[in-house]
């Protein structure tokens, strides 16, 4: 393969950075914080030249840009191949912002371990991005163990009092979902007959499996990404997770990992078995419209201020779920935006959350009141990720909403109007946790409190921007998906 | 024409402000009302020449382009100048300058002085987005955006309990009128495929959606429409509005954003020209809910609240004429409404800055003391009650002459029935207020004339009170009525509707009520000015012997009518009704989600762990089951190791990576038995 190797570099860079890390002197704090820092901005910096490089960038084989490919186990067809479209690249984009933030969230938060914290971050980072870019199921697989052990330790060391339940609660969970997983992608494998591991040359020749098969196979893909997306019921890892992680980790996980379960089912799931895909249109409809509603419903019943944000990202990736039932160009653009939207809004709900927990030192709803008055600058731009979170329109996340339903109206006015119903209960829990919290008389305890940072401000404002930038202008990240989605809809047989 | 292509640059003004305010809050100070009051006085100057160049013009100036490109679906986002745009613009920006420069004096020394000229200002610039929408998504978007500012400002003192549980409750009642709406514009768009107004109206004119969807797209557009304007059973958030600062009162929920549920009807008319049954229910809804509001008015006894549901009430005027088929008699109530309705509100904010309580048994005698205050409210009040020759009365008296002659006897009375309510309800709050012995000596004491920033404001929305009806008046050749003539608003409906192939029931109806317009001056409308005017001076009257005079004694009122009485002042105890059927069960229900997440759901995956325990123990057999039983087992006994090494995390990942490699070798071997053996 010609060309400069961006993909390889945007995945082992932050690798490069763990090993990096490791050679530094434990006490020599600031200077682990910088190189972090510096590491994480590599993979940032050359996905914004990509982008600016993307309209001239020839695809190449299967709509791929930037690929490449080497033999790897030729005898078994597995290769080292990476590549990137508009499904995938976009999120690269938001992991390697999302990450960099939380890097920077993390200096001051981090006050133990601190070089095996960025460390480990990192790691994280080259899992995820791994599985982004992996174009070869068994490297994918590989990346997608990797996210596994370094998030474990994250949870598990620097975490809250129930730290190691809650570390254990999701390893066990999303191991048991991928190794589902694995037996699925095995399957896909040995009766596609190709010979090759690679998910497009597989997604080509699928049409060659078995329909009963097919299904058992998109069955056994649903499980193990189900559990990452949460899908309802497999869903109660999340709130445990996100409640004990440190706010950095609970950044990712909210803003990228869950991606990872809604990923498999573009790059996977969809493209390779559309016609079970379809079979089970009405089943995954009504999880979505579960995950919608009930999430919301159960975020309203939390007394915990992270726990509440855990539920209603479990409500907003029910949109990307019903978007995918449904199988229309609109409905289709629209999960995939709501993929990147919800990834930046939930991103910034759990930075100010612990920005708010890092001061009052409580994350209870009823302890907290009046933040408007003591903490106004985060409270301001707590009140915006709020309503962005409630689908504010102007905002990113109502476009990925609005249009959800848009294309889901022509195939079911039914998931229409339940999505629409969960659509009042998200507005209904947004709306009271800002009566509880940002209301009301200060509480005196915590007068006197320091506002926002600079540091704080400068992790927030690449955020904030591009929630208010893809609402305004959703072609921005609209142009990404259009291709995608559409190949999509023909694989559906163009519903 | 220029100015027109590039209009754009009125509702941006006022972002502007609310963009500085917001980044330079502390060190703007009190200068951000004069920055505020800038941009919105540049907004108004530019919409005079606005609408001057359109008159000159002759027809409505679009701008914009592509927006969003779904492949095949591309959606457009633009501007249109049209009539109804052109005056809307000018009834925003007047409003909202009085408002910005009454606040100057009103706001003085509030907490969050900053933070209420800065939403001021995007408020301003989203309803004027809203006015030059010309498709359905931008108008949406400017609608909520409304609705945010407006949820700020009711919530503006929100250390007190009142303003927080208001804010929460407007915000929450008009998002289930916007859902509806929401899939109004879905449904409408998966027939037509575009958001745009203008086409949309032609789709229907043109007869390609059918009569069934035409009429439960507008009912869900009316839907929003509903809850923005306060209409009936969605109005009780618009009472408890009444929590913000008054100039906020006046703005937003009396002279613009509490319209726009009207303009939207007004902006879609097309479509709900097209939908006979859906323009029925308009103007009933309207009827209903104008006389509903009058007779709570009645009875209430806070300043700010009265004047609330007589909006609620002269909005369902609105409604009503447009319903009738009236576009012009309900959009120019809306106009002249504006005027005088911001006018009271103002009125009543200088009596609170005065007196320091709106309680209207706690005032009287004011006159004497607030001269500017006393005379404003007067002709506000004889606006409102349809006074000739005041700006209420030519609007009103459209609505009732559109009423009476398109056929809508019940209507018609009914609304005649609320204009002698209006008169009487607006005459006992002036005799409370204003006349008579004052009944609190400590606040009569105290009471002051407001400062000229405030006064000024109102002495202009009095001017305009006076004069704003007089351009659709006879005495000046109802030049108004025929500016904003529909056939001229949307050229293409009418021209489509004409040329359009196939005949439908849609486009009859288009051409019925295109009928019905011109024959506003039809014959046997004569008598409705004489019951009107009858009415409005009955009411004057009753209302006068009960409070003024008092040769009708109030407790014998009260107790000849006691049920009654207690039924409006409960305001028909809907609150009630709403808090025990959708709010309670709706929080228990969210209450039993969290309680069945926790117990069943975690408890049933905190179960299978403990038990794939046990099963994986005595698992021997090798078939499909217990495959997938030992993977959890082995998981699950992890998890019991873990209990035991707590500290040691590396020894648990290996024993993970044994999992996976385990569960991995488990797999393939059951798959190639799978493949091989058969």
């Amino acid at each position: 393969m010609s060309g400069f190797p961006f993909l390889t570099l945007v995945v082992f860079a932050p690798l490069l950075g763990t090993l990096a890390l490791l050679m530094f002197p434990k006490a020599r704090v600031e200077s682990i914080r910088w190189a972090a820092a510096i590491f994480s901005a590599v993979p940032l910096v050359l996905t914004l030249v990509m982008w600016v490089l993307w309209g001239r960038t020839p695809a190449g084989a299967f709509g791929m840009k930037f690929a490449e490919s080497f033999s790897w186990i030729p005898s078994l067809g597995i290769s080292y191949s990476l590549g990137t479209d508009g499904i995938s690249f976009p999120l690269v984009v938001l992991t390697a912002l999302m990450t960099f933030v939380a890097v920077v969230a993390g200096w001051k938060m981090i006050a133990t371990k601190e070089r095996a914290f960025f460390a480990l971050l990192l790691l994280l980072e080259t899992g995820m991005m791994g599985v982004f870019l992996s174009l070869d199921y068994i490297l994918f697989y590989v990346f997608w163990e990797i996210v596994l052990v370094p998030m474990y330790f994250l949870i598990g060391i620097w975490g809250g009092p129930r730290r190691e339940y809650a570390a254990l609660k999701f390893f066990i969970y999303t191991l048991v979902g991928s190794v589902i997983m694995l037996i699925g992608i095995l399957a896909l494998y040995f009766l596609s007959g190709t010979g090759t591991f690679n998910i497009m040359e597989i997604a080509q020749a699928a049409g060659s499996i078995p329909v009963a098969a097919g299904r058992w196979i998109f069955v056994a893909l649903f499980l193990g990404f189900a559990v990452k997306v949460p899908v309802f019921p497999f869903h109660t890892w999340l709130p445990d997770a996100h409640v004990e992680a440190p706010t950095p980790i609970s950044v990712v996980l909210a803003a990228v990992l869950l991606k990872m379960g809604t990923y498999g089912f573009f790059r996977v799931s969809y493209p390779t078995l559309p016609g079970a895909a379809k079979y089970f249109a009405v089943a995954i409809a009504a999880l979505g419209l579960i995950n919608i509603i009930y999430g919301a419903l159960t975020a309203m019943a939390q007394k915990d201020l992270k726990k509440l944000v855990a539920y209603s990202s479990i409500s907003h990736m029910g949109f990307v779920l019903l978007g995918l039932a449904a199988g229309t160009q609109l409905a289709l653009s629209g999960a995939l935006f709501m993929n990147i939207s919800h990834g930046l809004i939930s991103g910034m709900l759990f930075l100010l959350v612990g920005a708010v927990y890092d001061r009052t030192h409580t994350r209870d709803i009823a302890k907290l009141s009046g933040v408007y008055v003591t903490l106004p600058v985060i409270a301001t731009i707590l009140a915006f990720s709020l309503f962005a979170n409630l689908g504010l329109p102007g905002l990113a996340g109502f476009v990925a909403e609005f249009f959800v339903l848009a294309g889901t109206f022509p195939v079911s006015v039914l998931w229409v109007a339940l999505a629409a119903l969960g659509m009042l209960v998200v507005a209904g829990f947004n709306l009271w946790v800002m009566q509880r919290v940002l209301m009301g008389e200060a509480k005196k305890e915590y007068a006197g409190l320091p506002d926002a940072t600079r540091l704080e401000i400068f992790t927030y404002a690449p955020v904030v921007a591009l929630i208010i930038a893809l609402g305004v202008a959703p072609g921005l990240l609209m142009r990404f998906l259009n291709g995608p989605a559409l190949e999509l809809v023909q694989r559906l047989g163009g519903m | 024409m220029t100015l027109l292509e590039n209009i754009w640059i009125v509702p941006v003004l006022p972002l502007v402000s609310w963009v500085l305010i917001t980044f330079f809050n502390r060190r703007l100070g009190e200068r951000a009302a004069t920055l505020g009051t800038a941009t919105v006085l540049g907004s108004f100057v530019l919409s005079v020449a606005a609408f001057v160049a359109l008159v000159r013009h002759g027809a409505p100036v679009s701008s914009g382009g592509l927006w969003l490109s779904f492949g095949s679906v591309e959606l457009s986002m633009g501007f249109t100048v049209d009539s109804l745009a052109a005056i809307m613009l000018l009834v925003v920006t007047v409003v909202s300058s009085a408002v910005h420069i009454y606040s100057m004096g009103y706001m003085h020394g509030d907490r969050r002085y900053q933070r209420f000229y800065g939403t001021l200002g995007l408020f301003t610039s989203a309803m004027l987005l809203l006015v030059l929408a010309d498709n359905f998504l931008l108008l949406l978007i400017a609608w909520e955006i409304m609705g945010l500012c407006s949820y700020l400002l009711i919530g503006h003192w929100f250390e007190e309990a009142w303003p927080r549980m208001a804010s929460m409750k407007a915000f929450m009642t008009t998002r289930v009128g916007d859902v509806a709406m929401m899939i109004g514009i879905w449904l409408l768009f998966s027939q037509t495929g575009t958001f745009n107004i203008v086409e949309t109206t032609q789709a229907v004119a043109g007869g390609q959606i059918s009569l069934a969807v035409t009429t439960v797209g507008a009912l869900l557009l009316f839907g929003g429409a509903i809850g923005k304007s306060a209409q009936f059973p969605l109005h009780v958030w618009l009472p408890d509005a009444m929590a913000g600062p008054t100039p906020v009162s006046a703005l937003i929920h009396a002279a613009t954003m509490v319209a726009a549920g009207v303009y939207l009807v007004a902006r879609s008319y097309g479509i709900f020209l097209g939908a006979p049954d859906a323009l029925l229910t308009v103007a009933t809804i309207g009827g209903f809910t104008a006389l509903f509001a009058a007779t709570i008015a009645t009875v209430q006894t806070d300043m700010k609240k009265i004047l609330a549901y007589s909006t609620i009430s002269q909005l369902g005027y609105m409604m009503l004429g447009l319903g009738v088929g009236g576009f012009v008699a309900g959009t120019f109530h809306l106009v002249t409404h504006a005027f005088f309705k911001a006018l009271l509100f103002l009125t009543a904010g200088s009596v609170s800055h005065a007196a320091g309580t709106l309680e209207v048994h706690k005032l009287g005698g004011l006159a004497k003391k607030m001269k500017v205050t006393f005379w404003t409210f007067m002709v506000g009040g004889l606006a409102l009650a349809g006074i000739p020759p005041l700006a209420g009365f030519w609007s009103k008296d459209e609505i009732l002459l559109e009423t009476f002659v398109t056929g809508h006897p019940v209507l018609f009375w009914m609304a005649i029935l609320t204009a002698f309510l209006t008169a009487y309800y607006m005459t006992r709050l002036a005799c409370l207020v204003f006349f008579g012995p004052p009944r609190d000596k400590h606040v009569y004491e105290h009471a002051h004339e407001s400062p000229r920033s405030m006064t000024g404001p109102l002495v202009a929305l009095g001017v305009l009170a006076v004069v704003a009806g007089l351009p659709a008046s006879p005495l000046m050749g109802k030049w108004l009525v025929k500016f904003l003539d529909f056939g001229q608003t949307l050229p293409g409906l009418m021209t489509g509707g004409g040329a359009g192939a196939g005949a439908t029931g849609a486009e009859g109806a288009v051409a019925a009520v295109g009928h019905t317009l011109a024959a506003t001056g039809a014959p046997g409308g004569g008598i409705v000015l004489p019951i009107a005017l009858g009415a409005a001076f009955l009411g004057i009257l009753i209302g006068y012997a009960v409070y003024g005079t008092r040769q009708i004694r109030r407790e014998s009122l009260i107790r000849a009518f006691r049920p009654v009485y207690l039924l409006l002042k409960n305001k028909y105890y809907i609150d009630e009704i709403y808090l025990a059927v959708f709010v309670r069960p709706a929080v228990r229900l969210a209450e039993l989600c969290g309680l069945f997440d926790n117990k069943v759901i975690d408890g049933a995956v905190n179960g299978v762990g403990s038990a794939t325990v046990a099963v994986s123990a005595a698992a021997g057999e090798f078939d499909n089951t217990v495959v997938d039983g030992a993977v959890n087992g082995v998981a699950s006994g992890t998890m019991a190791t873990g209990q035991r090494l707590r500290r040691a995390h590396t020894g648990l990942v290996q024993s993970y990576m044994v999992a996976i490699y385990a569960g991995a070798g488990v797999s393939l071997a059951v798959l190639l038995w799978f493949l091989f053996a058969r």
